[in-house]
């Protein structure tokens, strides 16, 4: 067993994930504590060039063409035999559609411990994990003897994994990768025509809150008149009352407005981690310990449908 | 074409959640509980699978507060069975235990496509769906919005970031993890979850042992510290509103 901390590097269609060097600079935290080292684990197929700027003591290259894109199962085999081989303190993951099909995978097939929605470590190497929508916290020693965690951005910004010097890169063998049970068949890209809200700069964004669909008109009325566009959470694009195309989040757009009026949104940690460029948060939510209030400068505990008919009015004389 | 949804219910957010006196739990006592709302559009595409494909949609779920409500709902919406985790379920254990548990149960139904929710927001130890799927010897994918089925294959539509899909191939039996259902989930009437109390049966199945074992150990649970918070606007709507009018005067939009 090694001291060392490895961040299984995501990236998608030639290009390195954010939430990968916020992981490289969690897990620094972390090998200082143990005196181990930060190893980059890259799968790919003749992309040994995505490890160029990754702020890690040592990167494994696992190089197979079954590993060209990301697929759940070939992703797991490798990765098992690997951690198997090498039994590293902890293995860091991202809490994304890559890292979160492999983590508890390889939890029950290896039988190691796994720790999810880990934001930050302490000093003394205890894990910080957000729950709940953001509204709890849990803390506690980092499990052992090799600790799978996901990672939620959190404490540490992408900057901070990145490094000028290229790091020492090895290739490692990859075990045999037959009769593999998840293939990818093809890329959906998202659809054109609708506006980016990712441009946009000013977004009255609607959550839960909203409560019905017949109420985004007012949203919808009120973008409107301040020149911006309506955006929304989670919940309301899957109830179908806007396009997956105004969604911000996890699946959705990160955006950076000048104006972002979050109206009935509790601010869970997916969501504002695709909103904190923005200029100015204001978050209208009758829930007093919704954690959007955490991020946003300006905030107010009325009720949603009646302020926004207010302040149409009011905008309307203005 | 035989479909397994494993739900569980979980606290609901919009209510007050407080740590109890041990430190390291939340209180329990008051907490009221819903089901997880990706394990609701998990169920909603089994059903929207049964009706395009005919089949049967068994709903499996651990016994906690309001579980029986739950199912029977599940019933009106079109699942044919209703199957009961009995056993120390109340005090909520972690998704390692409820993986376990539920292995066994789901392995006698041999279905074909396991369907659950791609997370919970109370997952401190991963999601089910995954280790439920190794525990079978099955394949999993996560973050799925979208399923067809086809001869023993489905091909589901896995998310991205920025609305990119990837359409992914996968070999059946075969537990996905849902995001969103195809549709949104179907609401039923009261009439419709009291007649189906009447009519449908929840069978229960013993689970002797919880095994956690693969959980983190939590050592203390507390509520986030913002370490700098949004100034409150007070008053009425009036007061908020004109504020904002200000606001906004000051960005130079109005």
């Amino acid at each position: 067993m090694s001291q060392d901390i490895y961040v299984v590097i995501e990236h998608l269609r030639g290009q390195v994930a954010d939430i990968s060097y916020v992981m490289l600079a969690a897990a620094r935290v972390l090998a200082q504590g143990t005196g181990g080292e930060v190893v980059g684990v890259l799968l790919g197929h003749n992309n040994q060039e995505l490890a160029g700027n990754l702020a890690a003591d040592q990167v494994l290259y696992l190089d197979h063409p079954a590993l060209a894109e990301f697929t759940s199962d070939a992703y797991q085999k490798t990765l098992a035999s690997l951690i198997e081989e090498k039994a590293p303190r902890a293995v860091l993951f991202g809490s994304t559609s890559i890292g979160a099909d492999i983590a508890s995978v390889l939890s029950a097939r290896l039988d190691l411990p796994m720790v999810a929605l880990c934001r930050s470590f302490s000093a003394g190497g205890k894990y910080v994990s957000q729950i709940c929508g953001g509204k709890i916290m849990a803390e506690g020693e980092l499990p052992e003897p090799t600790a799978l965690v996901t990672m939620i951005p959190g404490d540490f910004k992408p900057d901070e994994g990145k490094s000028d010097k290229p790091p020492n890169v090895t290739s490692v063998a990859v075990p045999a990768l037959e009769e593999l049970r998840v293939r990818l068949v093809g890329y959906v890209e998202p659809e054109a025509g609708d506006v980016d809200i990712s441009q946009e700069s000013i977004l009255i964004s609607v959550g839960r809150g909203i409560q019905t669909e017949d109420n985004i008109e007012l949203a919808e009325e009120l973008a409107e008149l301040l020149g911006g566009v309506v955006s929304a959470t989670r919940p309301v694009v899957d109830q179908g009352w806007l396009p997956i195309s105004r969604l911000i989040g996890k699946s959705g757009k990160t955006v950076k407005p000048q104006l972002y009026l979050a109206l009935g949104i509790s601010g869970a940690p997916e969501h504002v981690e695709a909103i904190t460029d923005s200029k100015m948060i204001i978050a209208i939510n009758t829930d007093p310990n919704a954690p959007i209030f955490d991020v946003a400068q300006y905030g107010a505990e009325v009720d949603l449908l009646d302020l926004t008919e207010v302040l149409i009015e009011m905008i309307e004389e203005a | 074409m035989n479909i397994v949804v494993l739900i569980k219910l979980v606290p609901d957010l919009v209510e007050e959640l407080t740590i109890d006196d041990s430190g390291t739990d939340l209180e329990r006592d008051w907490l009221r509980l819903i089901i997880n709302e990706f394990d609701d559009h998990a169920l909603e595409q089994g059903i929207l699978l049964k009706e395009q494909s005919e089949g049967q949609v068994t709903v499996v779920a651990p016994d906690t507060e309001g579980v029986d409500d739950v199912l029977y709902a599940a019933a009106a919406r079109g699942a044919d069975k209703l199957i009961k985790l009995l056993g120390e379920f109340e005090q909520g254990v972690n998704s390692h235990a409820l993986a376990r548990a539920s292995a066994s149960v789901v392995q006698d139904l041999q279905p074909d496509l396991v369907l659950t929710g791609v997370q919970a927001h109370n997952d401190l130890d991963g999601s089910v769906g995954p280790l439920l799927a190794e525990f079978l010897g099955m394949p999993y994918v996560g973050y799925i919005s979208g399923v067809t089925v086809g001869d023993k294959k489905s091909i589901a539509r896995k998310e991205y970031p920025g609305g990119l899909i990837a359409e992914m191939e996968i070999s059946l039996p075969a537990v996905l993890g849902i995001q969103a259902a195809e549709e949104p989930p179907r609401y039923v009437a009261i009439s419709k979850v009291r007649q189906a109390m009447k009519t449908a049966t929840i069978e229960e199945q013993e689970i002797i042992e919880l095994d956690s074992s693969g959980g983190p150990t939590i050592s203390r649970m507390f509520l986030p510290e913002a370490t700098e918070r949004a100034t409150m606007i007070e008053g009425d709507e009036e007061e908020v509103a004109a504020k904002l009018v200000e606001i906004f005067q000051e960005l130079g939009l109005l």
